[in-house]
């Protein structure tokens, strides 16, 4: 249901804080870390997963296998 | 701080010289095709309404960076665009000194900070916001702090640095906040020279790459450009120079940028090596040397004003360029100041330095007409240990960057700084610090020192490069050309034979350090 932030490669510029749709993103600690609760995987907002578009690190916005994917409303 | 003031405000102490090189400007009109130092006013040819505004603004006029100084915050992390020579856990390399974290602020506690900073420093007239990341991709952080500042500091002078991407989009706030000056990064005008250098955009929420991503970099750049020119609003550019990739290519971007209304354009080196982590970094991409760099400068001159006395500072850096006072302007220590802002003070210190611009200019002339009648083809550069105050006053062990003049038969042209201080620890292991400073000024027939040890001296002089210190705590210019007229006396008697030196290095290793 959710992307989530791998901290130790996190450079907390907080570009993809600004650029969530669902405001699922905020500091902690100096690095940025996702609510799986609020992210839609961009779903219904926009075609790709904005945080890891706009994130500088490859693969530092990934998938959190530990919740199922996210299922858009009917 | 007291004694700085003192440096920088006393008449007689700044009243000479180092005009020939005090403004770089140095008269290149936008069509004139050649360079020429020419006005007593350190204005050049240029026009009075632009001169008006860069006269106090240390990086834009070469003049005014002895005098006044500049402050960033960095308000702005995020950005919009990958660049191969940035490593974004480290401030920009283009816009900052590469390796150092910037401390990031709130709107609120930077727009404190430059006002506390500016009620200590009188000749802290400009303040801007640069990075580390694009501040038009913070643009509310970025608008809040120009605001405040506005508010709180209003004779200062606000300035903007951009990737450009995001420009069209806000040049009407831009101009709505009063923001005079804007220095743009632009790295190429033809997108397939783009691709090599920037990996992927982030633009309308999508990430675009390759060839696509370029071209819609430079159309942006470009376009904003001219909407900011045409506004009135000055604009620099700034290139970093990538050789292989866009070292040839940059007088087209010099052309383009020039028809487009730019007003100075900064080439900077690649500041490149593995330890950065960069793209360049890993794939051993190299930066330019300093020959390579000054020829792509000359080249360029012809076109329009070119800035050699960047040293890519560091983005939060507080001080004159080249001087750096942070350390008393911490953020906890300036939310714990109680901040009286005096506007008159202010006013009165800025009106004695411009005094005293006039008096060094009368100098120049002096010196300048003391060389006429001299004939030489010979040019060659020397440097310079300083410690500001266009005097040579530095002791050559104690030298961290040397400044590079270019003499020749029409007088003494500024030409650069070298780093070679010490903040890269590690970064070429037991490297000697002599030989550092030998590589780095490896290119100059002398060294202007205002005392030097026995070893060093021999050292020098076995390089082929002559250390002067006979000229201890006086002026430079005048002390160089002094030299240098003796220099083509003995070529002419044929004591000595003239000949040409090597390169230089710039030095690579700065990321490690890290403060
Ligand atoms: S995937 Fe979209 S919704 Fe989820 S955190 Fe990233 S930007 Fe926010
Ligand atoms: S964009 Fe990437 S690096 Fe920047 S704060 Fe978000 S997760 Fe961290």
């Amino acid at each position: 249901m959710a992307y989530k932030i791998v901290a130790s490669q996190c450079t907390g510029c907080s570009a993809c804080e600004a650029e969530c749709p669902n405001a699922a993103i905020r500091e902690k600690g100096g690095t940025f870390i996702i609510d799986p609760k609020k992210c839609t995987e961009c779903i219904g907002y926009f075609e790709t997963a904005q945080c890891v578009a706009v994130c500088p690190v490859d693969d530092t916005c990934v998938i959190d296998n530990s919740y199922p994917r996210y299922q858009p409303k009917a | 701080m007291v004694e700085m003031i003192a440096q920088t405000s006393s008449p007689n102490i700044d009243a000479v010289i180092q005009q020939v090189a005090g403004h770089k400007g140095c008269g290149t009109t936008a069509n004139s095709g050649k360079a020429s130092c020419g006005s007593a006013a350190g204005q050049g040819d240029l026009p009075a309404a632009i001169w008006e505004k860069v006269k106090n603004h240390p990086c834009y006029s070469e003049e005014a960076h002895h005098h006044f100084a500049r402050m960033h915050v960095a308000v702005a992390p995020a950005c919009n665009i990958q660049c191969n020579y940035c490593n974004r856990k480290y401030d920009c390399a283009n816009e900052s000194r590469p390796g150092v974290v910037s401390e990031k602020l709130t709107p609120a506690q930077a727009a404190k900070k430059v006002v506390a900073v500016a009620s200590v420093i009188p000749q802290m007239t400009v303040l801007g916001i640069a990075g580390p990341g694009d501040p038009l991709a913070n643009p509310a952080k970025t608008f809040e702090t120009f605001g405040l500042v506005a508010q709180g500091a209003p004779d200062i002078k606000l300035c903007l640095s951009t990737n450009g991407l995001m420009l069209p989009e806000y040049v009407d706030r831009i101009a709505q906040y009063n923001i005079g000056h804007v220095t743009i990064t632009i790295n190429m005008v033809d997108p397939e020279i783009g691709a090599r250098i920037y990996p992927w955009i982030f633009y309308n929420h999508k990430r675009y790459t390759g060839v696509e991503a370029a071209r819609i970099l430079t159309d942006h750049q470009l376009r904003g450009l001219e909407m900011l020119t045409a506004r009135g609003i000055l604009c620099k550019v700034n290139s970093v120079m990538i050789p292989g990739i866009n070292d040839k290519h940059l007088i087209e971007v010099n052309k383009a940028v020039k028809s487009r209304g730019a007003f100075l354009h900064n080439i900077m080196p690649l500041i490149s090596a593995p330890e950065h982590g960069t793209v360049f970094g890993l794939n051993g991409q190299r930066g330019p040397s300093a020959q390579e760099l000054k020829a792509l400068q000359d080249d360029c001159q012809g076109e329009m004003n070119m800035m050699r006395h960047c040293r890519q500072c560091r983005a939060d850096a507080v001080g004159l360029l080249g001087e750096d006072r942070s350390a008393e302007f911490t953020t906890d220590k300036i939310m714990a100041m109680d901040v009286t802002y005096d506007l008159d003070a202010r006013r009165v210190y800025q009106e004695a330095v411009e005094e005293e611009r006039q008096a060094k200019s009368a100098a120049k002339h002096e010196e300048l007409s003391k060389l006429a009648g001299e004939e030489s083809d010979i040019s060659l550069l020397v440097a310079v240990a300083t410690k500001g105050s266009g005097l040579i006053n530095e002791h050559f062990g104690h030298a961290k960057e040397f400044q590079i003049y270019e003499l020749s038969t029409s007088g003494a042209k500024f030409a650069g700084h070298r780093r070679v201080d010490m903040y890269c620890q590690g970064g070429y292991g037991e490297e000697d610090t002599l030989d550092t400073v030998i590589h780095a000024i490896n290119d100059c027939h002398a060294v202007f020192v205002a005392k030097i040890g026995g070893c060093p001296k021999a050292d020098l002089t076995a390089a082929g490069i002559e250390a002067v210190d006979g000229y201890a705590h006086e002026f430079i210019e005048k002390s160089a050309l002094v030299w240098f007229k003796k220099y083509l006396a003995k070529v002419a008697s044929g004591g000595i034979k003239h000949v040409n030196r090597g390169d230089a290095q710039i030095r690579q290793g700065a990321l490690i350090s890290a403060a």
